[in-house]
């Protein structure tokens, strides 16, 4: 691929075509927050953490860094205060989701989010889908997987897969930022979390 | 049965048949689409075939079951051509009289016509009736003439004969030049220029590209793209094909709600009589081109009716917004070049190329070409399918074509666009509609929802309709979206329930901005129109929920109360007997009171209480004054 | 698990027909019976905890056997404006369900509809097929004691 030249916080890069804004930012040492993005897993664009402003022409808009393409003459920025508030709120939501929680009370501290101004609705689990897409891309196991859409929207193991592989497994437990996994499954016969139990609160 | 067609001149010999045998004929169209058939349409056509038979008027007379035609209220519609004489809410037992008096002798029976609300007039001719008179139906007007079932009655009207013009005499390049030039901009989003997207998948390098029919129809309360699919799926495919021919594509889909059965049903067997004709399929018309199309239904879900949600379903899998940044254009179903629109969007295409760009220019507004059909709903007289030229204004629509607000109500706003659109107060009525002038006031042309509201209406419930619907219908896979649309929805929900705080209209300003900014799809990007609009427009609606806790149109249940009037109370009983929480008190000659705590606020009463009485009222805002002493609650019935 | 095999067959096995077969078997049993899905998944190789998200994602499908009389409550934009909400809560009250949910004697299922595209009618109710334009309460009281 061909390389481009782009502007990063005012600094100019050479990157190779088809490389995300992330990844080149991360060459030239700027630091953009990312939760749902892993090396070793297929871009997401779930978190919105890493949200960027770009700016083409007249016209500037916010794009996600882990799943946007470098483009030649794109002036990024990363930590413009329309994109501070953006992340200042995203952190908000998640500290209503999953209080109490080191990443999330990491992020807080970093951006200088003091609390939430929203009700704790404590699942504990923001949808990153890092266990989901880990089982399935990396252990190809797929025991675990969305259920629901919308607000309604949650993880839920297969207790028919997750009884055979998951008690040999468990990598999903360290990789869950808010920690749900190991705190709500009980890691043996991971008969809670289920998506017989979604089903049966749905039906109730 | 024609057989294969081979050539344009077999074309055009076919259609010089169908147009001799249907010399001298009259026909009976009877509109018979989803709406009318549950209004009786089919019993209504059954009875005329049967009236038919037994009057031996077969060869001079023939039934058909046609699409919409549009005036929804009317149903049952029946239109006698070639004069046009039309008669709404025709039952069965009026068939034979219709027969015999209209068909036979060339009477008009004054009852079944449609009454002037104004001088109370019969109105013999559609043509004549206020509904149709300031429409141009150049789309859903054909409507009237097909039954969807047969393909001869579209080939009658100069059916694919813009299909025949562009193999025949023009270049994929010159095909799309003409529709860049028409500038027909896309009916289902935001009004893209379509030139402009067939030609970015025309220029994509990949050699298999696809294209594909729109047909998710996913905003509630609009319904033009099944009363096209359905009436007229032909009109539908002679645009996709053509849109084939000019981007060098051979496969297609349509993509249609299992919502509707009917469209469904009638665009597959619209598909299977194309190919027996050669209209799609190998050599078209024996022009070296080949198309096939293929139906996928979609299971329920608005936001698969976005671009890469829905080439994803087409690929069997769920259907939820892809987070690339590359346009399906470029990079759709499985990664090859995908040209996706809507319904209406094709529809408008033998316009543009049968006719010329010229002419299709001479219609519209300078930047919005063309017509656009809108679903007039809600609280308007007259609703129904409505096609009028770009730029009709809204008041045109609403009290020209829809016959203004019923019951003598006021007018107070009109929902445009959808979920991703906004609501338009009074003083913006004589704004021309198209696409522009809506987005600058904050709202969208969208699908061509138009849902009318009057006073009765309550902003913010209307608002929190559409952040509940979208936070359902959301995929839920990216923060901004699922917590934001949460959060509002909460916030939606206290004021609602009169726990409103200062400073909630700011809060939702601001989480406005952060989920319009950060979403991963349109649908977060546009959800909070509908909050951003209301609050614009009608601030004081919102204060008057935080503040005083009170419901200007006294809609929010937990801000209202019934309260019987003790002046107006006759003890008659009835409300009393009907108060499915037993929370109305008194008795025969005693006046009735309800009792707050029990009372669900389910307006039973109030739907009951006979109106020459009128006793019970709304409140909000106040506070429900006491019942009377024991000693004052005798009643005697006044005469009557 | 026949009638799952044949529904397959007729397209051929293709994987990107997964959500067309889901619809096939919704409309032959009204629900997605927990075998049909794991046969389903065997036979297109298609992981189940995929066949779950879609099972779960869409309103058509549902994954709990659904009652003899399918009463549906259109809450599109039209219908709500004018009334639907009030008609939804009478239905709930006489019917004894919440919207989704099912009857414990297996009589009723309560959904609601986003738009069925007869808004002229609206707020309107469709039970078994039936259309009902802006039912009165007395209305309802018959239309729901003529079902078994
Ligand atoms: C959440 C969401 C739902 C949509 N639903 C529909 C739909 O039901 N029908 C439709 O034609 N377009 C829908 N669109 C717009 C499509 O993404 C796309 O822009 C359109 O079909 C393109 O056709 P057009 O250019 O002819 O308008 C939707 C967009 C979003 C973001
Ligand atoms: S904006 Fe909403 S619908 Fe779109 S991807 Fe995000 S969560 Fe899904
Ligand atoms: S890290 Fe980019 S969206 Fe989550
Ligand atoms: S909104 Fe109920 S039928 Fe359209």
């Amino acid at each position: 691929m061909k390389t481009v030249t782009l502007e990063i916080d005012g600094k100019k890069i050479e990157a190779k075509g088809g490389m995300t804004l992330l990844e080149a930012a991360r060459e030239l040492g700027i630091e953009i927050p990312t939760l749902c993005y892993q090396e070793q897993l297929a871009p997401y664009g779930a978190c919105r953490l890493c949200s960027v402003e770009i700016i083409k022409g007249e016209r500037s808009r916010v794009v996600a860094a882990c799943v946007y393409p470098v483009e030649e003459g794109l002036i990024v920025k990363t930590d413009s205060p329309r994109v501070v508030s953006i992340r200042r709120m995203l952190i908000e939501f998640m500290l209503a989701v999953a209080p109490r929680t080191k990443v999330i009370e990491d992020l807080a501290a970093r951006y200088g989010v003091e609390g939430t101004r929203f009700e704790a609705e404590a699942n504990l689990c923001i949808l990153c889908g890092l266990c989901v897409r880990y089982c399935a891309e990396v252990k190809k196991a797929n025991a675990i997987g969305f259920v629901g859409r919308g607000i309604s929207r949650q993880v839920a193991f297969l207790p028919e897969i997750a009884s055979k592989t998951c008690m040999s497994c468990r990598e999903c437990f360290s990789l869950c930022p808010t920690a749900k996994i190991p705190r709500e499954t009980d890691g043996v016969c991971f008969l809670d979390l289920t998506v017989d139990d979604f089903l049966s609160r749905q039906s109730k | 049965m024609a057989g294969r067609l081979t050539s344009i001149v077999d074309l055009e010999r076919l259609r010089d048949e169908i147009l001799a045998k249907r010399q001298g004929r009259r026909f009976i169209s009877v509109s018979n689409g989803s709406d009318g058939r549950t209004r009786g349409s089919w019993e209504v056509i059954r009875a005329f075939v049967d009236e038919i038979e037994k009057q031996g008027l077969e060869k001079e007379v023939e039934v058909k079951s046609t699409g919409c035609h549009g005036f929804c209220q009317m149903e049952p519609i029946v239109l006698i051509l070639p004069e046009g004489i039309c008669y709404v809410q025709v039952k069965p037992e009026h068939v034979s009289e219709i027969i015999s008096k209209t068909l036979i002798q060339n009477e008009i029976i004054e009852q079944f016509l449609y009454r002037d609300p104004v001088t109370g007039q019969g109105i013999t001719h559609e043509s004549e009736i206020p509904f149709y008179k300031g429409q141009a139906r150049l789309v859903l007007g054909n409507n009237r003439f097909i039954d969807p079932w047969h393909i001869d009655d579209y080939i009658a009207l100069g059916g694919y004969s813009a299909l025949a013009k562009a193999l025949d005499k023009m270049t994929p390049e010159q095909v799309l030049d003409e529709v860049k030039r028409a500038n027909v901009r896309g009916r289902g989003g935001s009004g893209f220029p379509a030139g402009i997207k067939w030609e970015t998948t025309r220029n994509a390098p990949e050699k298999i590209k696809y294209v594909i029919v729109n047909a998710d129809e996913g905003d509630p309360g609009a319904y033009m793209d099944r009363g096209l699919l359905e009436g007229n799926p032909h009109g539908v495919l002679e645009g996709l094909i053509i849109g084939a021919y000019a981007i060098g594509v051979h496969e297609g889909f349509v993509y249609v709600r299992q919502e509707y059965p009917l469209a469904t049903e009638n665009v597959i067997h619209a598909i299977e009589q194309a190919e027996e004709y050669g209209l799609l399929g190998e050599n078209i018309l024996g022009s070296g081109f080949d198309f096939t199309v293929t139906v996928h239904r979609g299971a329920g879900a608005f936001v698969s009716g976005e671009s890469s949600a829905l080439m994803t379903a087409i690929e069997g899998k769920v259907g939820e917004p892809r987070p690339k940044y590359i346009h399906t254009s470029v990079k759709g179903i499985w990664e090859r070049p995908s040209n996706l629109n809507n319904v209406e969007t094709w529809a408008n295409v033998p316009l543009a190329i049968g006719r010329s760009a010229d002419w299709y220019n001479s219609i519209g507004t300078e930047g919005s070409k063309g017509t656009k059909i809108f679903s007039l709903v809600g609280k308007v007289k007259n609703t129904g399918l409505v096609e009028v030229p770009m730029g009709t204004s809204l008041r045109d629509i609403i009290y020209d074509v829809g016959g203004g607000i019923p019951n003598g109500r006021r007018f107070k706003a009109v929902q445009t666009g959808g979920p991703s659109g906004g609501c338009i107060p009074e003083q913006f009525l004589d704004t021309p509609v198209d696409f522009d002038q809506l987005t600058e006031l904050g709202s969208m042309m969208g699908s061509g929802g138009m849902i009318v509201m009057d006073e009765d209406t309550c902003m913010v419930d209307v608002a929190r309709y559409f952040l509940n619907f979208l936070s359902e219908e959301s995929c839920g896979k990216c923060i901004p979206c699922r917590e934001g649309l949460r959060q509002m929805l909460n916030i939606l929900n206290r004021i609602i329930e009169a726990n409103g705080k200062e400073g909630d209209i700011e809060l939702l300003e601001e989480l406005s901005e952060v989920v319009i900014d950060a979403s991963l799809c349109a649908l977060g990007g546009t959800a909070p129109n509908p909050v951003l609009t209301t609050i614009k427009y009608f601030r004081n609606e919102y204060e008057a929920h935080i503040k005083e806790k009170r419901c200007p149109a006294k809609v929010c249940k937990p801000l209202i109360s019934y309260y019987i009037q003790p002046d107006k109370c006759q003890a008659c009983l009835i409300c009393l007997r009907n108060c499915p929480a037993g929370a109305i008190h008194g008795g025969k000659g005693l006046i009735h009171w309800i009792d707050q705590e029990k009372c669900t606020k389910c307006g039973v009463c109030l739907e009951v209480c006979p109106p020459r009485f009128d006793a019970v009222a709304k409140l909000s805002g106040e506070p429900v004054p006491p019942p009377l002493p024991e000693t004052k609650v005798i009643r005697k019935r006044v005469a009557q | 698990m026949t009638a799952v095999d044949e529904i397959v067959d007729r397209y051929q096995g293709g994987k990107s027909a997964l959500i067309q077969i889901l619809l096939d078997i919704q409309r032959e049993y009204y629900w997605l019976p927990k075998e049909a899905l794991i046969r389903l998944s065997e036979r297109l190789e298609i992981p189940l905890n995929q066949i779950y998200h879609i099972a779960t994602f869409y309103t058509a499908f549902s994954l709990t056997p659904r009652g003899r009389h399918q009463v549906m409550v259109c809450t599109g934009t039209a219908c709500y404006i004018r009334g639907a909400p009030q008609l939804l809560h009478k239905v709930e009250e006489m019917l004894k369900v919440k919207p989704g949910k099912t009857s414990s004697d297996m009589r009723f299922t309560l959904i609601t509809a986003n738009c069925l595209g007869c808004c002229a009618l609206g707020p309107v109710m469709v039970i078994n097929g039936e259309y009902h334009g802006n039912p009165t309460t007395a209305d309802l009281g018959h239309i729901f004691e003529a079902c078994e």
